[in-house]
């Protein structure tokens, strides 16, 4: 195996591992914020809410994300949404962000689950014995509930996390330069059809074993607070 | 014991769950100061009438008035009386993220005007109480089931409520832990606290209560003194419950 393309080609690995965790943190954000308005829809005692948020999460979860990235990559255009182009932030924000917004509609399905089934393992008795002290519902919630939810939450979203970085790779297919699109780059330009191939996957180990023993450190900490 | 004013007063209450009909038609009126024992066989609606008290659980019918007010028909916000209504659960219930200290001192500081001093030293006031000063800073998963107990008593009691409500409180505990949470709630009682207790233990039934209410399927059997309801029970369904409880 020859990697000597690496002298002259290694800035496309590290912009594309750049792009590919910026993907991955905008993901993570927005999927987040989709998937706890989803989990609190889903948990409501709201029918209309309930049943819009389990469609919603059913429907993304049966259907494959590369569909999904299509409908958006050509769906928004067509409803007439267009993200503009900010130079600053690469030629092709608008390709970025019909990537970013396809893989964070996806994840907050995923994320919704994550949280609704957090929340939903908390013992009832808990909430029960802070109502029975007079304490309305929503401070119960925040005070009691929420806090050890996010003991249970807490892995699988980090689980998620890495989910979404490596099924990132996908939005290559719309021509956003991440780490993926820019290894092929480079397997063309080189001749080389495989070890660009190496490269990239030892750099998206690299990434997510990183955020897997950062996310179990962010654990333990939290553990050992609540001495439990 | 003197004739006092009624603290809460339950009229024709009913409760279904779905098609079951777990309550029938209940008329209790529980005094000031009384310490009313709820018996009766598993199922029988004891817990159930006890969460309707607060409403943990909905009744799907009748009134009950807790110092005057009617809390089911929901003109009064439910949280203002719950303060004044404290429960202890068969498995204590403890906010298990939180330490002792903590666990007494959220309610009053979040709800009662009182600063975190205040609520703090009553919360040490209240550890005296229950024994258990030591623990302060323990947390729940630190503590055996009757130390949890005790806990979750002096919790309740940091609201300051009128009336406390047991369900099975000992009932989860190893035999030798039931003695120290009976004993906190003899106290309780010795103090003039208004008490229903839904529980099995029959020796402190007959020793502790005011009053004994025999419950089966739904209703109300037999009611009056815990030497009447142990000693002459009239209904049959009452002398076959006792037979079984206390002679196995
Ligand atoms: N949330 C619920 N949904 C449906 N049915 C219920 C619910 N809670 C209780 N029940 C039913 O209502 C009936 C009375 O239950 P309850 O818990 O009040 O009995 P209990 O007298 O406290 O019994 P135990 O001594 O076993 O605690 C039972 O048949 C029970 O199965
Ligand atoms: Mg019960």
């Amino acid at each position: 195996m020859d990697f000597s393309f690496l002298t002259n080609y290694h800035m496309f690995f590290i912009n594309g591992a750049k792009i590919t965790i910026l993907l991955a943190l905008f993901t993570v954000a927005l999927g987040t914020v989709i998937g706890v308005f989803l989990a609190l829809m889903k948990i409501s005692k709201n029918i209309l809410l309930k049943g819009v948020a389990s469609i919603y999460i059913e429907f993304i979860r049966g259907t494959p994300l590369l569909v999904q990235l299509f409908i958006i990559y050509y769906g928004l255009p067509m409803i007439g949404i267009h993200f503009p182009d900010i130079p600053a932030l690469g030629q092709n924000f608008g390709d970025f962000m019909a990537g970013a917004v396809a893989l964070s509609i996806n994840s907050g399905a995923y994320v919704a689950e994550i949280i609704r089934a957090g929340i939903q393992a908390v013992d009832k008795g808990q909430m029960e014995a802070a109502r029975s002290l007079g304490m309305p519902h929503g401070l119960s919630m925040k005070k009691i509930v929420l806090p050890q939810a996010f003991k249970n939450i807490l892995p699988a979203l980090g689980n998620e996390f890495i989910a979404v970085i490596k099924e990132s790779a996908i939005v290559s297919i719309i021509g956003i330069h991440d780490l993926m699109y820019n290894a092929d780059t480079v397997r063309g330009n080189t001749f080389q059809p495989f070890e660009p191939l190496i490269v990239a996957a030892l750099i998206y180990f690299v990434i997510t074993f990183t955020f897997s023993k950062l996310i179990g450190m962010l654990e333990r900490r939290m553990n050992t607070d609540a001495r439990t | 014991m003197p004739e006092l004013k009624p603290l809460i007063e339950i009229k024709q209450l009913n409760k279904h769950f779905g098609k079951l009909h777990v309550l029938k038609n209940i008329d209790l009126t529980i005094h000031q100061g009384e310490v009313v024992v709820v018996i009766g066989p598993s199922g029988s609606g004891k817990s159930t009438l006890l969460r309707c008290l607060n409403r943990l659980e909905e009744p799907t019918g009748g009134e009950i008035i807790f110092e005057g007010i009617s809390i089911t028909d929901n003109e009064h916000d439910i949280n203002k009386l719950r303060e004044n209504m404290g429960m202890v659960f068969q498995q204590f219930n403890l906010f298990s993220h939180m330490n002792v200290l903590e666990n007494i001192t959220l309610a009053p500081k979040k709800l009662k005007k009182i600063t975190s001093e205040q609520a703090e030293k009553r919360a040490i006031s209240l550890l005296e109480k229950v024994g258990l000063v030591e623990k302060a800073t323990s947390y729940p998963a630190q503590l055996s089931g009757g130390q949890k107990q005790r806990i979750a008593i002096a919790r309740a009691l940091a609201m300051e409520p009128d009336v406390m409500l047991f369900d099975e409180p000992t009932s989860a505990l190893d035999p030798e832990m039931v003695g120290d949470v009976l004993s906190v709630m003899n106290d309780l009682a010795a103090e003039g606290m208004t008490m229903a207790i839904v529980t099995h233990e029959m020796g402190f039934a007959r020793e502790a209560a005011d009053r004994v209410i025999f419950m089966d399927e739904g209703k109300i059997v037999e009611e009056g003194h815990p030497e009447k309801i142990f000693d002459k029970p009239e209904h049959s369904r009452t002398k076959d419950f006792l037979h079984r409880v206390i002679h196995i």
